[in-house]
């Protein structure tokens, strides 16, 4: 969680930046994406062809994009949170309506996911998907054969049962410091509605957490992929994308670290990036021209081959690599869909009761 | 006449227009204090007597200059101290504080501790190489301290330096868990405070009269004796400062806990950050922030005092 305090001096750099773009009278987009998002050539090939320049900056948790763009002004033209945090700030008034005259390439679009995303933002009016995934288990395949003698994880009872989390205790396990991906998942794997929390879920969630949570070595939404790739720790609850990069790291590194992605039978929660442009964007022309570029099929598989995200355009799928498309962990099949599960913003009561419950299940109290 | 007199004294007797002159030189730090204290301070005060809510910016009233004097008004009736009632009622806010108090005093106590030896041996060393000694303590700001806290996760976790170190030499046979435990956040902030404990240290130890060691020495007073009765209270100052330096900053520390610490860390900054960001409640976090602010102020006001008292007796 440390870039907090880098972002402080990102966003001098960043007003300053925009300061002297203003000045210059050159064209200019500001785009404020996650870390490990996107093929950096994209950026190049967008500014050759259109003379817009990319201010490209990066945040890891949707929480400091939230509260840059609640306290306005951020200066960003294009920013991507996800759906659920995307839904509030509409309602707080946080954006502004796609121009879709502007954005030709929408047709490009896949219908399974903007119906899915229509949940968030019906008729998908503020925003379009950029990358979606799920919450998984992400694993050190020899070193899980080695505790619990097992090929393969299948199902979130490993990490929520006492018992296998004590033989994995020693070989290390973190859990996504989130808990607005780890509440729904526990409430699903306890066979509850994952979108209820009424205080009696959230104390079964609790209870079940507590039991396994002296075997989380640490409760962390980033240091994972490291974690995995250098075999430091061998399970993690994490972001599909973010274990494949941990992956793709261990294979790079021939340490003979081997990790696997599982999407649990019991069913995953499903989340979408969005990209919208804030109500206060300086460059709106631009910020719809840089969408309507990341809509082109090619453009947007090359992103999702550099970053192993299944993508939100159905036309881009010829121009993924096989083995992304091939893989059901990145783009599910039918049966693994329909255990997909979405779930909603929560009221801000809700989210208090939520927060709470999870710095009892992380710090003990 | 005590030495505040005396002065008062000397700026009457330099005539009208240097008084005014160093009036004006006075308004210059209170201007400064005013505008990056004073005013941010009320604004912070201001959000923790409001309430959340789903708007930009995410609270309510928010004071918007244009609708004049009456809005403002209007505004100010809506403020209430509900948020301070809100953390008396969950313990968690209390525990945070006592367990950023408790870490970061016993961080304080352990820097002095290793800190001490240090200035007391750069200022006892030969007059040349004292400049490079002072070099090499403040050496380290040169590099980023997000990275040099980052370095120590790789010395500090089970397969990194430190263990292979130990298990190599068969000091040990198994790798020590050090790394996301209450030791290694120790270890961070004496590491990465020390210069600010060191720096005070060495400059009232480098300014003491070793003569009045030697004349002890001749008086038949053992040297750990002498240490006690002439050095240390001669240091006294310094180590205030010192302890002052790191112990402020370390109360209110998030990098170090959230890099090094393990989960159950429970501190201030983090339930700051929490309150601020995941539950979005500005209120409540600007609440946490007062408080904070209020805490800390004791041992600041303490300082000024022994400052204070330090000149004097320093003219």
């Amino acid at each position: 969680m440390f870039p907090h305090a880098l972002r402080l001096t990102a966003a001098t750099a960043l007003a300053s930046f925009i300061a002297f773009g203003a000045q210059a009278q050159e064209k200019v987009v500001n785009v404020f994406n996650w870390s490990d998002y996107i093929d950096s050539s994209i950026l190049d090939d967008f500014t050759k062809e259109t003379g817009i320049k990319v201010v490209y900056d990066v945040f890891d948790s949707n929480e400091i994009l939230e509260t840059k763009l609640l306290a306005g002004g951020s200066g960003y033209d294009v920013v991507v949170p996800t759906a659920n945090f995307l839904s509030r700030q509409i309602q707080a008034g946080v954006f502004q309506k796609l121009d879709k005259s502007k954005l030709p390439n929408l047709v490009n679009t896949w219908d399974v996911i903007n119906e899915r995303t229509a949940k968030y933002d019906p008729g998908n009016e503020y925003a379009t998907d950029y990358m979606w995934g799920t919450v998984g288990i992400g694993y050190n395949v020899d070193k899980v054969k080695a505790a619990l003698g097992i090929d393969k994880i299948d199902s979130w009872d490993t990490v929520f049962n006492p018992d296998s989390m004590a033989k994995l205790k020693d070989c290390g396990v973190y859990f996504l410091d989130s808990p607005t991906d780890v509440i729904p998942t526990a409430l699903k794997f306890l066979g509850l509605d994952p979108e209820d929390n009424s205080p009696d879920n959230l104390q079964k969630v609790e209870d079940m957490l507590l039991k396994v949570r002296p075997f989380v070595r640490k409760f962390h939404s980033s240091e994972y992929i490291n974690a995995l790739a250098n075999g430091d720790i061998c399970v993690a609850i994490g972001w599909s994308g973010d274990v494949f990069q941990a992956r793709d790291r261990a294979e790079e590194a021939k340490a003979g670290v081997n990790i696997a992605y599982s999407v649990p039978k019991e069913g995953a929660e499903m989340w979408f990036d969005m990209l919208a442009i804030p109500a206060d964007a300086p460059h709106v022309d631009e910020a719809h021209a840089f969408i309507n570029y990341l809509l082109k099929p090619e453009v947007i598989a090359k992103a999702s081959n550099a970053v192993f995200y299944a993508n939100g355009n159905k036309a881009s799928q010829q121009f993924v690599d096989k083995a992304i498309l091939d893989d059901p962990a990145v783009y599910p099949d039918e049966t693994t869909m329909k255990n997909l599960f979405t779930v909603g913003a929560l009221d801000p009561k809700t989210q208090r009761n939520v927060t709470r419950m999870w710095t009892k299940v992380v710090t003990g109290q | 006449m005590t030495d505040a007199a005396m002065s008062t004294t000397a700026v009457k007797a330099g005539g009208p227009v240097n008084a005014v002159l160093n009036r004006l030189v006075i308004i210059v730090p209170y201007l400064w204090l005013l505008f990056f204290f004073l005013v941010p301070f009320l604004i912070v005060f201001k959000i923790s007597l409001s309430q959340t809510a789903i708007a930009m910016p995410p609270y309510t009233p928010s004071f918007d200059l244009s609708e004049g004097i009456g809005g403002l008004l209007s505004g100010l009736k809506e403020l209430s101290f509900d948020n301070y009632v809100w953390l008396t009622q969950d313990p968690l806010y209390f525990n945070a504080y006592v367990s950023s108090v408790v870490i970061a005093a016993v961080s304080t106590l352990l820097t002095l501790l290793v800190g001490y030896p240090i200035a007391y041996g750069m200022a006892r060393a030969p007059t040349t190489i004292r400049p490079t000694l002072l070099m090499l303590v403040i050496l380290p700001f040169w590099t980023s301290f997000l990275i040099r806290v980052y370095a120590w996760i790789g010395i500090l976790k089970p397969e990194g330096l430190l263990n292979q170190v130990l298990l190599a030499t068969g000091i040990i046979s198994e790798p020590l868990i050090i790394l996301n435990t209450y030791t290694a956040i120790f270890i961070g902030i004496v590491y990465s405070y020390l210069p600010f404990m060191v720096l005070p240290l060495y400059s009232a130890l480098e300014k003491m009269d070793y003569s009045l060691i030697e004349a002890a020495e001749d008086l038949g007073c053992p040297p750990i004796m002498a240490f006690w009765k002439i050095t240390f209270p001669l240091s006294i100052p310094g180590v205030v400062a010192g302890c002052l330096l790191v112990f402020i900053p370390a109360v209110g520390e998030f990098v170090i806990p959230d890099l090094l610490g393990g989960s159950q860390t429970l501190m201030i900054g983090k339930t700051l950050w929490n309150e601020f960001f995941a539950n979005r409640d500005w209120p409540v976090s600007s609440a946490v922030a007062v408080i904070l602010l209020l805490i800390l102020i004791v041992p600041i006001v303490f300082f000024q005092q022994a400052q204070a008292k330090a000149q004097e007796q320093g003219r």
